[in-house]
């Protein structure tokens, strides 16, 4: 790992995102866009920088929101890794995930159709609304040859891509993967289907609280927006070009419930057996990993099945934190952004806090950094992230 | 009243400044398009619905393939 990228509610870098982080402020407000009044959840986590302010106007256009933010936080992680156009772009990979896709475009679009007819319709609406639009995006920008892959599972779809993204190097198909994901769908349609599921909170009228994981009055996630990107480089790789080594994608594990569409296993079963892959891969013993960055939404029942599934199989001596809290969920973002939140951990030796964990639901049986960010030295932190469909991921960083 | 031709270049220049990001500066009646402009197909799509909004004229898809220039397309707009 030697290059990160983000773009997130909380800043629009790695660096003003990691001091709100460990800071402990809330990304999320209440949303003053008149197609958000009558929805019953008003709040979210919009993005702390405009794309606008980053990327060319006719750039922007021809993009859908998605693919605007997975481009910078690219960028971003390029630059940070000091890559240059001089790598060989076929041993150059992109994964990089997207859980929805373009469809703020499709909406739009469609009321175009609707309302102009046909001939109105952007040609640009099939690349801006294609699920795979942010990889494409990106693999476009830096040439890459090697292969660009675009998992989607929900919110487990960018920790899935960092996790395929480490065996595009292990098996030998590329020398630099660009991993991450990205996610922009704030809007009417994916916020009333959300909360038609009685998904998301509806603590309008306190939006800073709202996100608050393992809490005893936790109603719901709050949805956020944001890009994530990391630059995973063959060790030998790096070395030979002198480049600042962040962490080392020791292990990834990803399985699959088989169980419910919407509903996590209650025991979380597919969750610890992806840990447990991971752990395995790395070939460390559990009891070296002291901190988890858990998927942790703040709905009822994922929060607590995922407890037990760490508890069980990494054991009850690590600190648990739930960066949900302050971003809000960024759905198809948030593995990626997580992973940066946990590496930067294993690096600054601090633990970001979960806020708003001012009651602890009573079968919280795990250490958690709550409301303020834990100093501790680590050598090794775990990210986990479950989607919708029963997709779930884990992804073990150990020191560089 | 019809346009003249400058202020039809003109009109064009300000769609092609908008939809595709060309300079106003590097748009005269010889330039092509796609090989002086950089106007790929799809952004020529987006061009020609936004001229025939601005100048009230039809242009059909067969049309605009013969339309390679910039002094091609005024000419064509000032036919009408």
């Amino acid at each position: 790992m030697t290059g990160l990228g983000a773009t997130t509610p909380l800043g629009g870098d790695v660096a003003s995102t990691w001091e709100a982080l460990v800071a402990g402020r809330s990304g999320v407000h209440l949303l003053k866009h008149e197609w958000a009044q009558e929805l019953p959840c008003r709040i979210a986590a919009e993005l702390a920088v405009e794309p606008s302010e980053v990327l060319p106007r006719v750039r922007l256009r021809r993009l859908d929101r998605s693919e605007q933010i997975a481009l910078v936080a690219a960028q971003q992680a390029w630059d940070d890794a000091g890559l240059s156009d001089d790598l060989d772009k076929e041993r150059l990979g992109v994964a990089f995930g997207s859980g929805i896709g373009g469809a703020l475009t499709l909406l739009a679009q469609d009321d175009i159709l609707e309302e102009f007819g046909a001939r109105k319709v952007s040609p640009f609406t099939v690349p801006m609304l294609m699920p795979n639009g942010p990889a494409a995006v990106v693999g476009i920008e830096f040439k890459a040859r090697a292969g660009v892959h675009a998992p989607t599972s929900a919110c487990a779809t960018s920790a899935e891509a960092i996790s395929l993204a480490s065996d595009m190097i292990r098996l030998g198909r590329a020398d630099v993967v660009i991993a991450g994901g990205a996610e922009a769908v704030i809007g009417g349609l994916p916020m009333a289907g959300f909360s038609s599921m009685k998904a998301m909170s509806t603590r309008n009228d306190d939006p800073e609280h709202a996100s608050r994981p393992w809490d005893r009055d936790r109603d719901g996630f709050v949805m956020g927006e944001g890009s994530g990107a990391l630059i995973l480089e063959r060790r030998d790789h790096a070395e030979a070009r002198g480049a600042r080594i962040y962490a080392v994608v020791a292990g990834s594990g990803l399985t699959s419930d088989g169980y419910d569409i919407v509903q996590p296993d209650p025991e979380c079963r597919g969750g610890g057996r992806a840990m447990r892959a991971a752990i395995k891969q790395a070939g460390i013993d559990p009891k070296d990993i002291g901190h988890v960055n858990a998927h942790a939404t703040s709905t009822p029942v994922g929060d607590m099945a995922e407890v037990k599934g760490i508890k069980r199989e990494v054991g009850d001596h690590v600190v648990l934190t739930a960066t949900k809290s302050m971003t809000g969920h960024l759905l198809g973002g948030a593995g990626a952004v997580e992973s940066i939140a946990a590496i930067l951990a294993i690096v600054e030796g601090v633990i970001p806090p979960t806020i708003n964990l001012e009651n602890p639901d009573p079968a919280l049986d795990l250490d958690v950094a709550a409301n303020e960010a834990r100093k501790v030295e680590l050598n090794a932190a775990l990210n986990t992230a479950f989607g919708f469909g029963g997709h779930n991921a884990a992804l073990l960083f150990t020191k560089a | 009243m019809a346009l003249s031709r400058d202020e039809i270049r003109e009109g064009l220049s300000d769609i092609l400044e908008e939809v595709a990001g060309v300079n106003p500066d590097d748009v005269a009646d010889g330039k092509s398009f796609t090989d002086d402009l950089d106007v790929d197909s799809l952004a020529m799509v987006e061009v020609v619905v936004a001229a025939e909004e601005k100048f009230g004229v039809k242009i059909p898809d067969d049309e605009v393939a013969n339309l390679k220039t910039v002094g091609d397309a005024v000419s064509y707009i000032e036919k009408g």
